[in-house]
């Protein structure tokens, strides 16, 4: 993607949002880029707690906006991986500091002073004033989807604002998908969701509860390297496809056979 | 008895062919009881000028390609 401000909405709450700013920004800081991710859910602050960070919150975007301090002193550089930023919301319900403009200035600054490479914009949910902020200093978008009914939904009217909004480059992740139900069709495939909503796709990220765990401990999964979180490789891919790279998508499919059976059946999977 | 083993209907299946109703009247900002509406209209504006059964106008949005398209259907009749 060309984009450098990338915005990651849903339309719909509790998709995984989120997780996909803090893994996919984490991923890319790990290929070498400069990344700031940016927390815009004013009142429902987690990014920070979702990367680890909590503790090293002391100036948020409200006080740069509303000037208790320099848009600087309230980045947070991550000890883990020193190309990887935080800028943290406020917990607080005052959102009338929040406006188009101010965060547009800020995402310029972020990229054009700050040097940042590319800056991802964890949007609230809903359609409303939260989401419109967040979305307008973006010139990409990253749609998480769950392959359910009312996620689908929500994707396809969030997916019609961003257009309106003539964002250029709007792409899709299916997140949570169980290959188990897919196969069983009882789930929709990926290729349905790409059929129904006609957007591009950029990754598909398989239900995994080793990300509940890696979140538990505010340590994004996308930074253990290796197969062994299958959702952290899905989200490395992703950072590799947002920079251009060609990454061909693994099968999910449930390990079959005899050995996998028995597995299954004395429940060592 | 075999419906289980051999056509129990897929509910993606389902949800697929729902989604894609209900979004192409979500696209096209029209309620199904607005679309009723406008079916009995449409119905009583040909009658006008073709006599025929109210039941053969087929009315409804639909997506092709890119866009959302009113598709109203109605064979007229010979003679």
């Amino acid at each position: 993607m060309n984009a450098k401000a990338i915005v990651v909405t849903s339309g719909k709450g509790g998709v995984g949002k989120t997780t996909t700013t803090a893994n996919v920004g984490a991923a890319l800081a790990r290929l070498g880029e400069k990344v700031c991710v940016v927390d815009t859910d004013v009142g429902l602050r987690n990014l920070d707690v979702v990367m680890g960070l909590e503790g090293r919150v002391v100036y948020d975007l409200i006080d740069v906006f509303e000037g208790r301090c320099k848009l600087r002193q309230a980045i947070i550089r991550d000890k883990r991986v020193d190309t990887l930023h935080l800028l943290a919301t406020s917990q607080t319900r005052d959102k009338s500091a929040l406006s188009e403009s101010r965060m547009k200035d800020a995402v310029r600054a972020l990229l054009e002073e700050e040097g940042f490479d590319r800056v991802l914009i964890d949007s609230p949910a809903g359609i409303e004033s939260g989401f419109q902020t967040a979305a307008s200093a973006a010139t990409g978008a990253l749609v998480v989807v769950n392959p359910e009914v009312s996620s689908v939904r929500d994707a396809d009217r969030i997916i019609g604002l961003l257009e309106a909004r003539e964002i250029p480059e709007v792409r899709l992740i299916v997140n949570r998908l169980r290959p188990e139900m897919v196969k069983r069709g009882d789930m929709l495939e990926v290729s349905d969701v790409l059929d129904i909503l006609g957007v591009k796709l950029i990754g598909i990220v398989p239900e995994d509860e080793r990300i509940l765990i890696s979140t538990n401990v505010g340590n994004p999964a996308s930074l253990d390297e290796g197969p062994k979180v299958a959702a952290g490789a899905a989200f490395r891919d992703i950072a590799k496809r947002i920079r251009g790279d060609d990454v061909a998508y693994p099968s999910y499919d449930q390990p079959s056979g005899f050995l996998a059976s028995l597995r299954r059946l004395f429940g060592a999977n | 008895m075999f419906q289980g083993l051999f056509g129990r209907r897929k509910s993606k299946d389902e949800l697929k062919e729902r989604l894609k109703l209900v979004l192409s009247y979500d696209r096209a900002k029209i309620s199904p009881a607005n679309m009723d509406a406008l079916k009995r209209e449409l119905v009583t504006v040909i009658k006008k000028y073709f006599p025929s059964d109210d039941g053969d106008l087929d009315v409804k949005v639909e997506q092709q390609g890119d866009r959302v398209v009113l598709m109203a259907n109605l064979p007229v009749p010979r003679g």
